[in-house]
């Protein structure tokens, strides 16, 4: 070894000379990468600085505390209402969008003719494109109507006796329709990265299932399915991630109102639409704080909910040898 | 639950039938999936366009809003298309440079655990919801000195970041090695080498990536509520102040019990659905022309 450092030090322009050119393009590239984590530990820092107000006054009961009244000297704050409406919302339409997520992705990959594979898969991508504010827009005064005069007054009829389908929203305004707008805002996330795992499993696997006689859905259930269960789970918890951070969308369509219903057709609100809903300012210092306090618990979620699906994704990419970090990218 | 394996009764040919109708069953369900999905961005985009069609006309892009108008008054969202301009150019021109630095640091210096590290950073960063990245440039700019343009910017830029890097660095990664390799071994610097023989490369990706980071955030309207939504109704071309935009215009006209101003949300809706789709059709033929000619080059 040391003969062949030797050796090294002697080649003419060898030498571990620093050049200028070098070492700036290194640091400032270098700085930009550092200046990229210093962005999210700022975000966080100031998410609970801001919050801050609001934690000593409330403490830790902030979180469960069913209440918002900003009427001064009555001042009493509480997450528990947006953490129900967050939860309901986001779960129903998870449970709504990932067999039909699911089943796009295999359609794509295992039974769309090759003509028309693109087109579908550029037109799913497409609704991904699609901004939040417009389809709240088509939530708000398309959708909504026709939910509330045809499809909650058949749902209530139908299973009015679980409470979850209660009596119909009056305004068109409700969970239900925040629900149906979440699940086509998560449907072309998960199908996307779903598609991309199905993508990955190896041709020889689904063809020695064939091969073994099995038809085509034994085929998807005994070796596709097994094959990229972690990465499903992965996209699913992306999608959520992405349905409990929609801001818009849901404050244009959810009716804004505090309080556990838990009949599906009445209104309510999320950590984020709740945020959304008073941007045009607080009236008080507490209620500010109290407002990026739910920031806080939202982007807790999101961080745990990101880190953990990055994981899984990193697990079974190293695994496969699949990129699959694309998810939400549309 | 057997979800996964071949059960022997599955495989009991004695059930064929059966089989063969579940299988049926299952195949008929994907496809009907795919025509839902389909239908939704079809049902979607045509009742927009419906709509927006009616009220999409020049003075749409001319004329100001007129707040408390009475009866037929002709106006327009010139002040958010003006402002929408300025705030996504201003995100552009923040995101490009850095996005590109941090993938040439990640893709040509990095270690590999510095750069796992700091991708998983980014992919956090792409997670963060729009909603609290607003609350974060509240907190750090508008507090104590108010909304403004440049706020409203940056806001947009933190959310074009990690795809722009992203982006940058899968075209890096596709720069065949030999390529370094030559130029290095000719004597030239890595520095020069990086900037004059790779990145050249890279440029169709690149463009690609800031074309589909500006599609994404054209639309967005949560980074804005906080940092750029107070504002008169004239045009502006300066950030130091608040910046009307079109999506937070839409927000706005949306919740109004005006017929009038839902005409324009739909309209306004519809100007940006055209845009947000023939910025993606563009980035992706960018995206397959320079692909095509990567792969020629090597």
């Amino acid at each position: 070894m040391t003969t062949l450092d030797a050796a090294e030090t002697r080649r003419p322009f060898a030498g571990r000379r620093v050049r200028l050119g070098d070492l700036s393009l290194q640091v400032v590239a270098g700085a930009a990468a550092a200046a990229s984590c210093v962005l999210v530990g700022l975000i966080v820092w100031k998410v609970i600085d801001g919050s801050l107000p609001s934690i000593r006054v409330n403490g830790p009961a902030f979180v469960t505390r069913v209440a918002w009244n900003p009427v001064l000297g009555h001042e009493l704050y509480g997450a528990g209402s947006f953490l129900f409406g967050t939860a309901i919302t986001s779960l129903v339409a998870l449970l709504i969008a990932a067999p039909l997520a699911i089943g796009i992705a295999l359609y794509l990959t295992e039974l769309a003719p090759r003509l028309i594979r693109g087109p579908v898969t550029a037109l799913i991508e497409t609704l991904a494109a699609v901004p939040s504010v417009v389809i709240g827009l088509w939530g708000i005064l398309v959708l909504g109507p026709i939910l509330r005069d045809h499809v909650e007054p058949a749902l209530h009829d139908a299973l009015g006796w679980i409470p979850l389908f209660g009596p119909p929203s009056s305004s068109g305004s409700s969970l239900f329709t925040a629900i149906v707008v979440l699940t086509i805002m998560i449907l072309p996330i998960v199908s996307s990265i779903s598609r991309e795992l199905f993508l990955g499993v190896p041709r020889e696997l689904r063809e020695g299932a064939l091969a073994l006689g099995t038809t085509r859905w034994e085929m998807i259930r005994g070796v596709v399915f097994p094959y990229a269960r972690g990465g499903i789970a992965a996209a699913m918890i992306l999608g959520f991630g992405r349905a409990i951070g929609e801001a818009i969308a849901v404050s244009q369509v959810i009716g804004a109102t505090v309080g556990i219903h838990w009949s599906l057709f009445s209104g309510g609100d999320t950590l984020a639409s709740k945020i959304a809903e008073s941007y045009q300012g607080g009236t008080t210092k507490l209620q500010v704080a109290s407002l990026i306090y739910l920031g806080l618990i939202l982007l807790v979620f999101s961080l745990l909910m990101n880190v953990g699906a990055q994981w899984i994704v990193r697990r079974v990419a190293r695994r496969q040898g699949v990129g699959l970090n694309r998810g939400g990218l549309g | 639950m057997a979800s996964h394996g071949i059960t022997r009764a599955d495989m009991a040919a004695v059930n064929l039938p059966r089989r063969r109708v579940v299988n049926r069953l299952m195949e008929g369900f994907t496809a009907l999936a795919a025509v839902i999905g389909v239908a939704l961005l079809v049902i979607i985009v045509w009742s927009v366009a419906k709509r927006g069609a009616h009220a999409l006309n020049f003075d749409l892009l001319t004329k100001t809003p007129v707040p408390f108008a009475i009866g037929p008054v002709k106006q327009g969202l010139a002040n958010a298309f003006a402002g929408s301009l300025v705030l996504v150019g201003l995100a552009t021109l923040m995101t490009v440079p850095v996005g590109i630095l941090i993938a040439v640091y990640l893709v040509e210096y990095a270690r590999p655990s510095v750069r796992s590290g700091v991708s998983l950073v980014l992919d956090v960063l792409n997670g963060i919801p729009a909603i609290v990245v607003a609350i974060f440039v509240y907190g750090l700019f508008v507090v104590g000195h108010g909304q403004s343009g440049w706020a409203g910017a940056f806001a947009l830029a933190c959310l074009m970041l990690p795809l722009m890097t992203r982006s940058t660095m899968e075209v890096l990664l596709l720069v065949p090695n030999s390529l370094r390799e030559a130029s290095l071994g000719l004597g030239v610097p890595r520095w020069r080498t990086i900037l004059s023989i790779v990145l050249p490369q890279t440029i169709g990706g690149i463009t690609t990536g800031a074309v589909l980071a500006i599609a994404r955030v054209a639309g967005e309207t949560a980074p804005l509520l906080f940092t750029s939504s107070l504002v008169g109704t004239h045009v502006s071309w300066t950030p130091t102040h608040a910046l009307q935009s079109i999506p937070v215009a839409i927000y706005e006209l949306s919740e109004s019990p005006d017929p009038a101003d839902h005409a324009r949300a739909w309209a306004a809706a519809t100007v940006l659905l055209i845009f947000i789709l023939l910025t993606s059709l563009a980035g992706r033929w960018i995206a397959t022309r320079s692909r095509r000619r990567i792969s020629t080059s090597r």
